[in-house]
Parts: C-alpha cells; structure tokens; sequence
C-alpha cells in the first residue's frame, strides 16, 4: 500500500510530462485499437461463413458464369440438401460512390441456405409474389435511408439498362456479427430481362450455393461436384464459403499486411516516447535513488518502484484509450457506412490493447530500472542533475 | 545578437538517449507518411505509364471496366471505320479489337488464388502500346494457343515463365514470351490472340477498342459522334484518364488510409518532441537565465529552442526517409477493386514526397517544441539564475 502511494506521487511530481505521456499513449492505443478492428473486419465475412456451405463457380474465374442446367446434376451428388444460386449484379445506385453487394437471387432456395437473415415472414410472402421487387439489409436500408414500399433504381454495369426495384422487406441479422449490407432481388427478373435484351447471357449463374447434410463431407462432395463437370465446358470450382471469403481477402493482403504491420509501428513510436519519459525521470531522479538506497532500499526494490511507475502511466493511458475505442469505432462504422459490413470491437482486441499497454510500460522501465539497480551510492549522491 | 546554431546542434547531440528515443519516434512517423506517398505514387505512375494521350478507349457506355464491358463485332466495324484515327504505313487503321476477361491463377510463393487480367489483342495490339517489348521468348503466333505473360505476372504466378503452360477454356496455352511495359499496368497482365481467346471463353463479343487518333486533338469530335450514334451504345476515353479512373478507389483508400495513420502517428511523435524540449528547458533554466543576463533577448531564447526542436524533428525526418528509401525495392501487388484483378505497383520516391517528408518532420518538430520554447523565453533573469 505504501508502495502504491509512492509510485502514484512519483509518477504525478511532473505533472505536464506525465500528463503529455499519457496524452500520447491513449492516442496510440486507441490508434492501435482501431487498426485491429479495420484487420478484423476485414476477415469478417469469412469468419461468419457456415461450415455447410458450399460455393461452386466457374474454374476459369468469377467473371464467367456457369449454366443454369447444372442446378439439377449438382443436386444429385451425394452429401448435397440444399442447392441455390445467385448472379452478382453490381449495378451503381445513383454515383459510383454509393457501393453495396446486389444479388440476383433464387429466393425460394436461397434464403433458406442463409437462416441468419431474419425476414418477417409476411414481408417474405409480398417478396415472393413481387418479381420485381427485393430485399435489403437494415444497415443497407439505415444508410440510404430505404424503407418498405420504396423503389430503388440501380444503373447496371454487368447487366446493361436502369433496373428498378421495390424494398418489399428489410431483412435483420440473427446476431451483430451478420452482414446485413446486402441487396437481393430476383434472379427470375434478370433472367427474363436478359432473354429478351442479350439472349446469349441468359440462364446462366455466378455462382451455386450448395448446402450439405455434414461440415465433413465439405470436402468429399466439392471433389465429387468438380469431377462431375471436368472436361465440359464450364468447368467448377468448389470450396467451402469460409475459403471463398478468404479467398477474396487473399487478393488484398497485401494492403491487410500493410495494416498490421503499421499497427505495431504505432506501438513503437509510443514506447519510444514513454521510454524517454521513465529514461528523463530516472536521470533527474539519480541523487534520490542513491539516497533511497543509502538508506536501505535494496536493487530489486529500487526498480520495481520505476518499473510501477512505468506501469501506473502506461495502463492509465491505455484505460482511457481502450474506453474510448468502442465509441470512435462506433462512429467510423457510421462514417464508413457499407464499406465494412461488419466493424465492431472484438475481447481479442481489447486484449491485444491491453498487452501492448503492459509491453509499452515494461520495455520503458527497463533501462531506467537496470540502471538505478546498479547504481553506486556514491555515484548518484555526486550527480548533479 | 543571435545565439549560434552551434549551440542548438551541440544541445540536440548532448544528451543521446533522449535524443534518440524522442528522434527514433519521430523517424517512424516520417517512415509511414513517406511510404504512403510513396505508394500512392507509384499507383498513380504505373496507371499514368499504361496510358497514353493519343490513345482512346472505347467500352460499353457505364461498364466502367473493360472486364464488364461488350463491343459486338457490327459495332466494332462502325467504330473503326472513323475519320479520326490514323492509318499506319502499312494503309491500315490503328485499331486494336480486345478481350479483356479475368481467370485465376495460383501465386508461386503463397499458392493462393489471385485474379489476373487476360488481354486477347488484335495484330495491332503491341503497336498501340510502344512501352511493350518482349525481353524473354518471342511474341505470340496469331491464330495459335500462344500466350505471352507481363513481367511481374511470371515472377509471381504458378505456369506462367517461358515453357510453361496454362489450362484454361478446355486448352493449353503455351507461355512463349515475357513482356516488360516499363513499370505499367500491363505489367500485370497475361497477352494472347483476341480470337483464339473469344474462342475459347465462348465469348462471340469484343470487350473494349483501342484507337490510336491521327490527331490528339480530333478527340472531342469523334467522341461526341461516337456516343450520339443510335447504333452504339459505347463511350470514349483517353486511355490515360481511362486507366486513372480504374485505380481511383484503390488510391482514394491508400490515400486516406495514410493521411489518418499520419496525423494519429504524428500527435504521438510530437508529444514525445514536447516532452523532450520540455525537459531540456527546465535542465537548462541557469543556462536560459546566464544568456539572458549576458544579454540575449527573448526572441533569441525562443528562436534558439525552437531551432533545436526542429533539428530533432529533422534528424527524425532524415532517419525515417532513409529507412523508406529502401522500400523502393519492393513491389506491392494486390488486388484492384474496380478492374477485381491482381496490379502490381512498387514504392516510388520523388522529390516531391522527400520535400514534404522533411517538412512534415520539421513542422511536428516545430510544433512539439513552441509551447517549451515559449516558456523558455518568458523566465524571468532572477528566477532562471536562482534555479541552479
């Protein structure tokens, strides 16, 4: 108790240093916080992905499609419950700038494949019967502003021609962690649409979601898919939808490496500054050291006072840093809109925060403790500041 | 009188550790600010390289990618056949018919899948693009399975070197050359016959033309009569603001990225520069108090704390460029969200960026040490001289 008296007086003497130090530590942490959350979101769409999903598409790659034919033989494969499929749309809703994922969807097989998108089943049954209407995500909706009953013009790209929607229902995600940033309409509609404006880009799909009866059979049944469309021509794809979703995130790891990496540069530029802040006290503070020792505080002791002070600043810093990460997380999320569909604050990062704080304060005391450690006494009564 | 720069620089080396900490922070500030505009740099120059002004792109009107885009063959004879685009010695118009489709490929080191662009191009192809030249193998026969592959395509991808083969549209494309294009976008690229490929991808459509014009300045005209004609439902660009729009959400993110890293990383390198100048401040306040008596002014206190401030955020600033210096030999390929293909582009510095690099160290530095300075400055003779 009398220790903790002492290092909380020692690290308040200097009031403004202390106060700067912890300044800089709270911007880092918190920095360092956000960083980790952006490097998680990153990864969230795989992390959400269910182990009983599967995604075919065409082997060359995602931009050629896949007959609608094959609905039926995929079917047949052993191990398979459920087939659907789906066509990215990326039509443009008003400017380039307005980003979110479109899908052409078989409703009737499609959101049963997904039960974590919670949709009023009365809303649902106006979907059905509405073939041109769609179903949006309430972050999707929050952002835009969409409400049921709205008609929602998107400028395609991939499909030509201005395409209107009507929001029959605004789908809820079964928890935080659900993307709810997407955008489904009928895969019936564009299909129709397109027999009579390009015939030749007719019945064909993105992509086959295929539920399985046992995450085990993940493997055996995307082999059995592949094999039985080999040398035809369209050939498939299959993996799991967590290593479709990390397959996306491959693609853009170097800028998810560039992130981490930066991440851990912030928390040395602060242990350099905390470093010359316990470096700076401990200078002015060897007559007293020397002192303390004199009068029978051994080494150990010594440095466990600088090594607590060290400590008292750096998790003071970070307390107040990591309080503050949900909010300014919070409010990036909204800034950020769709971008991230998933952007919130893990335990894990909270943690890693945490850890940072303790190696940030450790490493400061280091030398300083070291130092007043084998400090001689007649040196330090010497010293003269 | 003025105090002497020797003495801001003898007091910036006097005490090392400090001097180093708080300079060290500061290095690694410049070295992220430095990278980020160094990486923006070399996005916007390997996008520049891929244009040029002379030539035109021309795509489905708002497919916005040439990957999207569809050009029919009767459209392709209407577009080819304009004025303005200039004929070669050989008394054919300077037009390129191309595919442009992506597949996936399996990188060397990772073995992850990646998307790359497969450009189909007409005989005129390479002739568009004098940056392209073949430094390994030769070019692709016309009306064969041949492939050539850009330079950092067949240092990172599985089956695409001299020899190797790639499977894809039910054949085996043999790999017969290696291109350089200077440091551009087609760097990135895989090369092949645009109608052996329309073939194979059962694509009956072009994806987008490339035309050289006669004169840079008949762009106007034939783009207005371009876009009016009922038939075509296609737009033209430059090719160089064509390939800038491509990256612009990919430079945006970079670019907003680094400007939020910078000024969160700075408020931290500064508060260290505060907290050193602080320090060296109250070590000195006999110091302060003997000069002053000695009868340097105020100013001169200020100015001299203040120059030794800055030479701390300088040594920071030199530090962190040189250690950034030595990220131009890497290069940076990832994934373009607009054309959903795999760019390689390498760290680029400039004058430019050392300038601001520099500065950005020298105003942090500035920043960190005015409120110090100014106490400085403002002690009284007395007070000062008592201190000691």
């Amino acid at each position: 108790m009398y220790y903790l008296k002492l290092i909380l007086r020692n690290a308040l003497r200097h009031k403004l240093r202390t106060g700067l130090t912890v300044l800089g530590i709270f911007v880092a942490i918190l920095a360092f916080g956000l960083l980790r959350t952006v490097v998680e979101a990153w990864f969230a769409g795989a992390d959400n992905a269910s182990a009983t999903r599967l995604v075919t598409r065409n082997s060359i790659s995602l931009a050629f499609p896949l007959p609608i034919t094959y609905s039926d033989r995929i079917r047949r494969v052993e191990g398979v419950t459920h087939v659907s499929h789906a066509n990215w749309f990326g039509g443009i809703y008003v400017s380039e700038k307005n980003f979110f994922p479109q899908f052409a969807v078989d409703a009737a097989s499609y959101f049963p494949l997904y039960p974590e998108y919670r949709i009023d089943p009365a809303l649902m049954k106006t979907f059905m019967l509405d073939r041109k209407g769609c179903i949006v995500g309430r972050k999707l909706a929050a952002q835009y502003g969409f409400k049921v009953g709205d008609v929602v013009p998107l400028r395609g790209s991939i499909f030509p021609g201005t395409w209107e929607f009507r929001v029959d229902a605004i789908y809820d995600g079964a928890d935080p962690k659900t993307d709810t940033s997407q955008f489904f309409f009928h895969w019936d509609y564009l299909n129709e649409t397109l027999k009579q404006t390009v015939p030749r880009r007719a019945n064909s799909v993105g992509v086959y979601i295929v539920g399985i009866d046992h995450s085990q059979h993940a493997a055996a049944v995307s082999a059995a898919i592949d094999e039985s469309f080999r040398n035809s021509l369209a050939e498939t794809l299959t993996e799991t939808e967590k290593a479709f979703q990390l397959g996306f995130v491959a693609m853009t790891e170097a800028i998810v490496i560039a992130i981490q990496i930066v991440s851990f540069l912030v928390i040395f530029v602060i242990m350099a500054v905390m470093a010359n802040t316990m470096a700076m006290t401990s200078r002015e503070r060897l007559t007293e050291h020397a002192t303390m020792k004199a009068m029978g505080f051994g080494p150990a002791r010594l440095s466990a006072l600088i090594f607590g002070e060290s400590m008292a600043i750096a998790l003071f810093g970070a307390a107040i840093g990591i309080v503050a990460t949900r909010p300014v997380a919070n409010w990036f999320a909204s800034k950020l809109g769709t971008l991230f569909p998933v952007f919130g604050v893990s335990g894990n990062t909270v943690l890693m925060q945490l850890g940072a704080a303790v190696l940030v304060g450790a490493v400061a005391a280091l030398f300083p403790g070291m130092h007043a450690a084998r400090l001689r006494i007649v040196d330090g009564l010497r010293s003269i500041g | 009188m003025i105090i002497p720069f020797s003495y801001a620089a003898k007091n910036v080396s006097a005490r090392k550790l400090t001097t180093v900490l708080t300079a060290a922070g500061m290095a690694l500030v410049v070295f992220v600010f430095a990278t980020v505009l160094m990486l923006q740099e070399g996005l916007r120059k390997t996008l520049v390289d891929t244009g040029s002004a002379d030539n035109i792109v021309v795509t489905r009107r708002s497919s916005g990618t040439e990957v999207q885009s569809a050009i029919d063959r009767a459209q392709a004879g209407i577009i080819e056949n304009q004025p303005e685009i200039a004929y070669g010695p050989d008394g054919r118009a300077r037009v390129s018919k191309e595919t442009v489709v992506l597949i996936t490929l399996r990188k060397r080191d990772t073995d992850k899948a990646s998307n790359v662009i497969i450009r189909g191009v007409g005989a005129q192809g390479s002739e568009l693009r004098p940056q392209v030249r073949i430094v390994d193998g030769r070019m692709f026969r016309p009306g064969s399975s041949e492939i050539i592959a850009g330079r950092s395509i067949a240092e990172r991808f599985h089956g695409a070197r001299v020899g190797e083969q790639l499977r894809f549209g039910m054949r085996d494309w043999m790999v017969v050359g290696t291109f350089d294009a200077n440091g551009s976008g087609f760097d990135s690229e895989i090369w092949g016959d645009a109608e052996q490929l329309m073939q194979a991808f059962r694509r009956p459509v072009f994806s987008s033309m490339i035309l050289k014009l006669a004169d840079a300045n008949g762009f106007a005209a034939l783009k207005l009569r371009l876009e009016s004609d009922p038939r075509l439902t296609v737009e033209a660009k430059r090719e160089t603001v064509f390939y800038a729009e491509q990256s612009e959400v990919l430079a945006n993110f970079i670019g907003y990225l680094g400007l939020t890293l910078s000024v969160i990383f700075s408020i931290g390198a500064t508060i260290g520069a505060m907290i050193t100048m602080y320090a060296s401040v109250a070590s000195r306040t006999a110091e302060i108090g003997t000069l002053r008596a000695l009868g340097f002014r105020r100013s001169g206190i200020l100015w001299v704390f203040l120059l030794e401030s800055v030479l701390l955020g300088l040594v920071g600033g030199v530090t962190g460029l040189v250690l950034a210096s030595f990220m131009q030999f890497l290069t940076i390929s990832t994934m373009n969200w607009q054309s959903f293909a795999e760019l390689a582009f390498s760290f680029t510095l400039n004058p430019s960026i050392t300038a601001k690099a520099l500065g950005f160290a020298m105003a942090m530095g500035l920043v960190g040490g005015f409120l110090p300075a100014l106490r400085a400055s403002k002690l009284n003779i007395i007070d000062a001289l008592r201190a000691a």
